[in-house]
């Protein structure tokens, strides 16, 4: 089903924790232009979904990107399983706009889950850029934490948080950053990234402190080129579609509630393919057993 | 005029034959074509209804001056593959032209026939020939590059791009088109529904276009993946055509727009048609159609979406601030939605999307309108009633109010001047823009919306490309 075409090949993967995944994608032209906050559409095969995702590194002299991703749904669970020497069928990018990445101080970082993936080249261009950085890192365990050697490398000081206590503070990375802006801490820019609650959530928090914060919005996509419109989230009440005007955006001014509220648009839908997908493999694996060459996925 | 056309004609007054279609309760159900074509008879039948003017008026209608006697003569003495080449020659799409061109204002507008009866079915004529091409004749690469020829690199694949490099390619240049999404096409791919251009239909004719030596290159977004300067300064190509389209989707701007369920018609299209949701969950991308679909707009792309909604299942209604008689669509298609079904509401302008307490749409508040004085497009413009606000329900919304041209290339290459309107600026001679060497056409030029006119501009700037490289390099004038 997957190409080897070797266009867009898959040269290394590593599981970055469970359910997480990294893939190194060739893709020279998308290596070469990408900058911190950018993202390529992917496709796995010919009936894929086209799937949005931050291209987390870039290694031009290479020619790769590298992708990390949830197995949350359909699609990304056939990521998930793609090997090294298969091929994506379709990568396009690098899309969006680049964040505006300036010197401006110390800035600090939040990321939660999923949004370390969005937040570590976040990090490598403030810190090249020569900031002084903070990150506040979270997950629901320990376990589901990556890429964080990585940031202890470039930054200064590390925080963890995570839900069930299993490492650093017990609790919501939101909760760090109240505490040090609580000290007097003093901060000349903030980037969250995250699930919707936590970004909010941070936003709400630096607003009293009059810090600028950054967040990276994920929106539902279907194009990625500004041709469709799907990805309309309203920012300080204009309408703007994040796939060209974004996906950065100045967090105080983005409709959370609205944003929330289309994302759930396909809820049912994404069931049903996860079901049809259950049904697909149970159905193989039977193939599989009858034909006596059982292979265990 | 008819004065001036051969008279030794028999049967010119024989009725115009239909094109035959499928039954409008069955088609409504599924993707597959909805028009059937002509079988042979019908084909000539219909060619000896043409008289063969002297002066042909129907030519000066078509924006590719198609020799239309030419290829209908060719028709009616059975030499079919020598009309595959009349029409080939000004039209390397002739099956999708056949089908989609709206002919009743341009080539069957201008047929001498029209003005005392019906006039030839041109199109349909012209369909017929592509579809005997295609199940007859097979069709073998025929590239006609040197290795060292100029490159000529052509931004998009919809119709404008796809003709100007057949024209650019059968000149003897090295043409890639970049395309940004996966799949070539452009509207024909993402926004025209396959029950009204088969997908064959479309791969067969970008395969004819790959045969003559044209590389396309997919998912490359000129402007992001690459840039107008690089292709031109790093890439080695010579000149540019650029055809990237209208493809910036409209919305009202009334409040409630943003619920969930209210799609933009492009979104609506580009799920069904190109990810092909109609297929989910076979093939991957999700789409939710309710019961009840109203789509804003009186357009094609209004008539499409209504379209696909039906054949989603849904109840199915346009809302146009108009009446019908004004309503921009091709005239067949808008004939053919109504006999599946879909209900057209006229002269109802809606204010507000409602929602449920789920964010999810529930309703459309409309006011009604009136027609006044025609406006600056001609036609006569709406005005709401004050007071007549009335609420239409609706579980999904789709706005095809309209589009404009696609801003992404544009917004990365200052040196290309725009116009107001967004459209790019060019000399309606040769098409070229602002920058020496970079050409554009089709709805990223001009307004036409057609797919025959971004065609059209396609030939005149393969022709002026053509000029401008021989000029370049000291050649002679071209022998096309
Ligand atoms: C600009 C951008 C960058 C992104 N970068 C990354 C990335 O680097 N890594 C990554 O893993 N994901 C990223 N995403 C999100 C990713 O695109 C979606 O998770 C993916 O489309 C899910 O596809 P699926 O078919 O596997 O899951 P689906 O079947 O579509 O969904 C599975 C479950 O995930 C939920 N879900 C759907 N979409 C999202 C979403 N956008 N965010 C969170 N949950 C969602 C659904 O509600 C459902 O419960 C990004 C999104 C955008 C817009
Ligand atoms: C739903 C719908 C129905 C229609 N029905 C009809 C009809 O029946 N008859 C008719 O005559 N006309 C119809 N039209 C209008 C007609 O389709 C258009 O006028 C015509 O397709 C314009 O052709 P084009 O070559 O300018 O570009 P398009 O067909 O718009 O193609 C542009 C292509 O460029 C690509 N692109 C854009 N930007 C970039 C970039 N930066 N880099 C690389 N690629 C890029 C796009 O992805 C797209 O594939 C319809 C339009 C719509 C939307
Ligand atoms: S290309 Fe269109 S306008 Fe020209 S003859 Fe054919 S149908 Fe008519
Ligand atoms: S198509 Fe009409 S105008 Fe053209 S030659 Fe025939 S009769 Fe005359
Ligand atoms: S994803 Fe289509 S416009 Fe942004």
């Amino acid at each position: 089903m997957h190409q080897h075409d070797g266009k867009f090949e898959i040269l290394s993967k590593r599981v970055m924790a469970p359910g997480t995944t990294r893939l190194e994608v060739k893709a020279p032209r998308v290596a070469r232009k990408a900058r911190a906050g950018q993202f390529v559409m992917v496709r796995v095969d010919e009936r894929g979904e086209r799937i949005p995702l931050t291209i987390a590194e870039r290694h031009p002299d290479k020619g790769t990107i590298a992708i990390v991703f949830q197995a949350l749904g359909f699609s990304t669970r056939q990521m998930a399983d793609l090997e090294v020497g298969q091929s994506f069928k379709d990568v396009l990018g690098p899309l969006g706009q680049p964040t505006d990445v300036r010197r401006c101080g110390r800035v600090v970082c939040v990321a939660g889950g999923l949004g370390i993936a969005f937040m570590y080249p976040e990090i490598v261009a403030f810190a090249e850029a020569g900031n002084d950085i903070t990150s506040i890192l979270g997950a629901r365990s320990k376990d589901l934490l990556f890429y964080v050697e990585e940031i202890e490398a470039l930054s200064t000081h590390v925080h963890i948080a995570t839900d069930d206590g299993s490492l650093g503070h017990h609790g919501l990375v939101t909760e760090i950053l109240a505490g040090l802006l609580e000290k007097g801490e003093h901060f000349d820019y903030c980037i969250a990234t995250g699930p919707i609650p936590m970004m909010r959530a941070a936003v709400e928090l630096t607003k009293r402190y009059d810090l600028p914060t950054l967040v990276s919005l994920d929106p539902i996509m279907v194009d990625g080129t500004g041709m469709c419109g799907a990805c309309r989230v309203t920012v300080g009440g204009e309408v703007k579609f994040a796939c060209v005007d974004g996906p950065d955006f100045d967090g105080r001014l983005v409709d959370f509630d609205e944003l929330a509220n289309r994302k759930r648009a396909f809820v049912e839908e994404e069931e049903r393919c996860r079901l049809e997908e259950t049904a697909d493999r149970l159905e193989k694996e039977r193939e599989a057993e009858q034909s006596g060459d059982a292979t265990s996925r | 005029m008819a004065e001036e056309t051969t008279t030794n004609r028999k049967a010119k007054r024989e009725p115009r034959n239909p094109l035959p279609r499928r039954p409008p309760k069955e088609r409504a159900n599924d993707f597959a074509e909805v028009a059937l074509g002509f079988d042979v008879k019908a084909a000539l039948a219909e060619a000896r209804r043409c008289l063969q003017c002297k002066r042909p008026t129907c030519i000066e209608g078509c924006p590719v001056g198609i020799d239309i006697p030419g290829f209908i003569k060719a028709v009616e003495e059975e030499r079919f593959e020598d009309a595959v080449s009349v029409l080939k020659d000004r039209n390397n799409l002739p099956g999708i032209c056949g089908r989609v061109c709206p002919q009743e204002t341009q080539c069957e507008k201008a047929c001498v026939l029209g003005k005392r009866q019906e006039p030839v079915a041109i199109g349909a004529l012209e369909r017929f020939v592509a579809d005997w091409e295609r199940d007859n004749i097979e069709s073998r690469p025929q590239p006609n590059q040197g290795h060292d020829a100029p490159k000529v690199a052509v931004i998009g694949s919809g119709p404008g791009g796809l003709t100007a490099a057949a024209d650019l390619a059968r000149c003897g240049y090295r043409v890639t088109i970049f395309e940004s999404l996966h799949a070539p096409g452009g509207v024909l791919r993402y926004g025209i529904p396959p029950f009204r251009l088969p997908r064959d239909i479309l791969d067969r004719e970008v395969d004819y276009v790959k045969s003559l030596g044209v590389q396309i290159e997919t998912n490359v977004l000129v402007g992001k993946t690459l840039t107008l300067q690089e292709l031109m300064e790093e890439e080695g190509y010579e000149a540019v055509f650029i055809a990237t389209g209208a493809g910036l989707p409209w919305f009202l701007g009334i409040p409630g727009e943003n619920l969930s369920g209210v799609y933009s018609a492009n979104e609506f299209l580009t799920r069904i048609n190109l990810m092909q949701a109609y297929r989910f969950p076979q093939y991957r991308t999700p789409i939710r159609v309710g019961k009840k679909t109203v789509v804003i707009g009186g357009g094609n792309t209004a008539m499409d979406s209504a379209r696909c909604a039906l054949r989603m299942g849904s109840q199915s209604a346009i809302l146009y601030r108009r009446t019908r008689a004004e309503m921009p669509a091709r005239a067949e298609e808008a004939e053919n939605a109504l006999a599946e079904g879909v209900e057209l509401r006229e002269l109802t302008v809606p204010v507000r999307v409602l929602g449920d307490e789920k964010g999810r749409v529930r309703a459309l508040q409309c006011q009604r309108a009136k027609l006044g004085e025609p406006d600056a497009s001609g036609r006569r413009r709406p005005l709401p009633i004050e007071g007549s606000e009335f609420d239409v329900e609706a579980d999904t919304v789709v706005i095809a109010v309209s589009q404009s041209p696609n801003p992404l290339l544009p917004s990365t290459e200052p040196r290309l001047e725009l116009g107001k309107d967004g459209r790019l600026i060019v000399n309606p001679e040769t098409n070229e823009t602002s920058i020496p060497g970079v050409f554009a056409g089709g709805d990223i030029a001009n307004d036409a919306g057609t797919v025959i006119a971004a065609m059209g501009d396609g030939k005149v700037a393969a022709r002026a490309i053509d000029q401008h490289l021989r000029k370049k390099h000291g050649l002679g004038p071209s022998p096309h």
